[in-house]
């Protein structure tokens, strides 16, 4: 992957706050990340952590309820400020998102067709630069079996493998700048989700699409991402080239998280759960939010939050213990 | 895997027809089928179908009882009345009424309501807050005391009759409506709608809307047969229908004075009445068994 000059996204300061202004649940907080077009980012973390609350925020999806501060910068355009009828032209175009429900992200009413025709009419309408062919050649695209019969299917005729590749099918028709795949394979079945990961490979190789991936499963950001994001209760802990992070990880939270994979040792499954539970978002710890469960915490994490170091080229990590460089 | 409730609702894909066919409701109520078409029949052949003019009086054939009574005559298939009138004609005339008052007041409420109920439950705030309060404050008179203050308002008539109907129930239409988009607008195909850079209005239209249609037609069919009573009840307490048009709740109210000495003036009314009612409500609740299996309605 050659740097390019200039980034495709840059977030810078977002904070996203829900609830009563006087108790807030923050469920980003200070949240900085740069995408370079065609780059592939892997955004990981448990359930809550904030990673599908990130994305809604890039999509402006968010519900109204939410306090949205800081800066998302796409492509020079500043989204936060857009206007819902500008956001809504770039939507599906220049910034495109794969969902993490294929069974219900249909329309059960319409058939496969006219939904792909209704998402593809807009976009020639609205000019994109890579004038999307037919529903057929969408799906064709995703390789689906049998396109000319699944655009006259419903939704419920298809299974969720072949929903999900419709999605993508939609998502990509317009060979968007920017896509965002939240979860895309965590409702499929194992053998399904390599299948859709390579989909999204594919849109990177062929229209040099960069792609946010958000995943709880760090198999497929390994294999799939250029670079990858931790995130735990709301904030990125740590950042880096994705070989790099997952041969030395500097957060013990990514240690736990991958030391938490199931391991086959000696023909025996190990796992290897992390202590604790993820704090709750409303009463955050004055220090790390980590600390709690972290097996090397000292007092100054509990009393501190700890401050961005960079350990690496493009490798930064939020970590005491890591900036004193005595990672353990 | 199963196939849910959720991947598969009841009213998933396909003509609205076929839909309901699919939909487990079961077979459809065959008789109240038949007097609902019949119904239809009557009011669209009207004179055409009827053997006199419904309100042509004959002072040589007054209180002629039903053909099978004793002194009836199969000139007068269910007798005539105190001015000789044919009763079948009058029935038929009747439907007629029944039906364009409820129809046109089902189809203009149904609208108005629909619309509100679109907008309040879509845009939500204040335009939700204002619309849904207007709703409350309409659903909360009883609909006969509202309909009789708005009669003596506005005055007797067809015309009157029927905005009368659409004024008393809208609010049904648009508190089903709002809550039905209120879910709906909730559920992933609405996002990816969104993310897939469709625009507000065609979100709505193309997508939310349909998806509430079902319980819409559900409440649209059951609606018929409460307006066939509200113009029945308006035009037997006088404030309806007027003379010379028909009306069965008038023929109910005139027919009154001769329950004693001809039953068929009142029992024919009121039989007309029992049966479009009972069929409508049955033809309702087999498309809301079909469509509404959770029972929202």
């Amino acid at each position: 992957m050659t740097l390019p000059n200039e980034p495709l996204l840059v977030v810078r300061g977002l904070n996203i706050e829900f609830g009563p202004p006087e108790r807030p649940v923050r469920a980003v907080a200070d949240a900085d990340l740069t995408l370079a077009p065609g780059e592939i980012l892997g955004i990981a973390g448990e359930s809550g952590s904030g990673k599908t609350t990130l994305c809604s925020a890039i999509m402006r999806t968010l519900p109204r309820s939410a306090r949205v501060s800081g800066r998302v910068e796409f492509a020079g355009k500043e989204l936060l400020s857009l206007s819902e009828r500008e956001m809504a032209r770039l939507r599906g175009r220049d910034l495109s998102m794969v969902l993490q429900n294929p069974m219900t992200s249909l329309d059960p009413l319409y058939t496969i067709g006219n939904q792909l025709e209704e998402v593809l009419r807009e976009r020639r309408r609205g000019g994109a630069e890579v004038r999307p062919g037919g529903a057929v050649e969408v799906l064709r695209r995703v390789h689906l079996t049998a396109p000319e019969l699944r655009v006259r299917q419903y939704p419920h005729q298809l299974s969720g493998g072949m929903r999900q590749r419709v999605l993508v099918g939609m998502a990509t028709a317009a060979a968007p700048r920017l896509l965002i795949a939240d979860e895309p394979t965590t409702a499929l079945d194992a053998s399904i989700q390599d299948e859709i990961l390579i989909l999204f490979r594919e849109l990177r190789d062929t229209a040099g699409s960069a792609v946010v991936i958000v995943t709880h499963d760090l198999s497929a950001i390994r294999r799939l991402s250029d670079r990858v994001i931790i995130m735990y209760a709301g904030r990125i802990v740590e950042e880096g080239p994705t070989a790099e992070v997952f041969r030395a990880p500097r957060h013990p939270y990514t240690r736990a998280l991958l030391g938490s994979l199931p391991r086959i040792e000696d023909e025996e499954v190990v796992l290897q759960p992390i202590p604790g539970q993820v704090p709750d978002l409303a009463r955050l710890p004055p220090g790390c939010a980590f600390a709690a469960r972290c097996p090397v915490a000292l007092d100054a994490c509990r009393a501190e939050r700890p401050q961005e170091s960079t350990v690496g080229e493009r490798h930064r990590v939020f970590c005491w213990q890591a900036a004193a460089g005595g990672a353990a | 895997m199963s196939a849910t409730a959720e991947e598969r609702p009841a009213g998933a894909g396909g003509l609205l027809g076929a839909r309901l066919w699919r939909s487990g409701a079961g077979r459809p109520p065959l008789l109240a089928t038949a007097i609902c078409l019949l119904m239809v029949v009557a009011a669209l052949g009207g004179g055409a179908i009827a053997p006199y003019v419904p309100d042509e009086a004959d002072f040589t054939a007054i209180l002629v009882p039903p053909a099978w009574a004793e002194g009836g005559s199969l000139a007068h298939l269910l007798g005539t009345d105190q001015l000789g009138r044919d009763m079948l004609s009058r029935l038929i005339a009747g439907a007629r009424i029944s039906l364009l008052t409820a129809g046109a007041a089902v189809l203009a409420g149904g609208t108005i309501g629909v619309t509100l109920g679109l907008a309040a439950g879509y845009l939500g705030g204040v335009v939700e807050a204002v619309i849904m309060r207007i709703v409350d404050a309409f659903l909360a008179l009883p609909f006969i005391l509202m309909a009789l203050a708005f009669v003596a308002a506005l005055g007797t008539g067809v015309g009157n009759i029927i905005l009368v109907m659409v004024l008393t129930n809208w609010a049904r239409y648009a508190r089903l409506v709002r809550s039905e988009v209120v879910s709906i607008k909730k559920r992933d195909f609405v996002l990816l709608a969104r993310v897939a850079g469709l625009r507000p209005w065609q979100i709505a239209l193309r997508h939310i809307l349909p998806n509430a249609l079902t319980s819409i037609l559900v409440l649209a069919v059951l609606d018929v047969g409460r307006a066939i009573i509200l113009e029945s009840s308006l035009s037997f307490l006088g404030v309806g229908i007027q003379p010379p048009d028909v009306s069965w709740g008038l023929a109910l109210a005139e027919g009154r004075t001769y329950m004693t000495v001809a039953w068929w003036l009142t029992v024919w009314p009121g039989l007309a009445i029992v049966l479009a009612v009972m069929s409508f409500n049955a033809l309702g609740d087999w498309m809301k068994a079909g469509f509404d299996p959770r029972g929202r309605l």
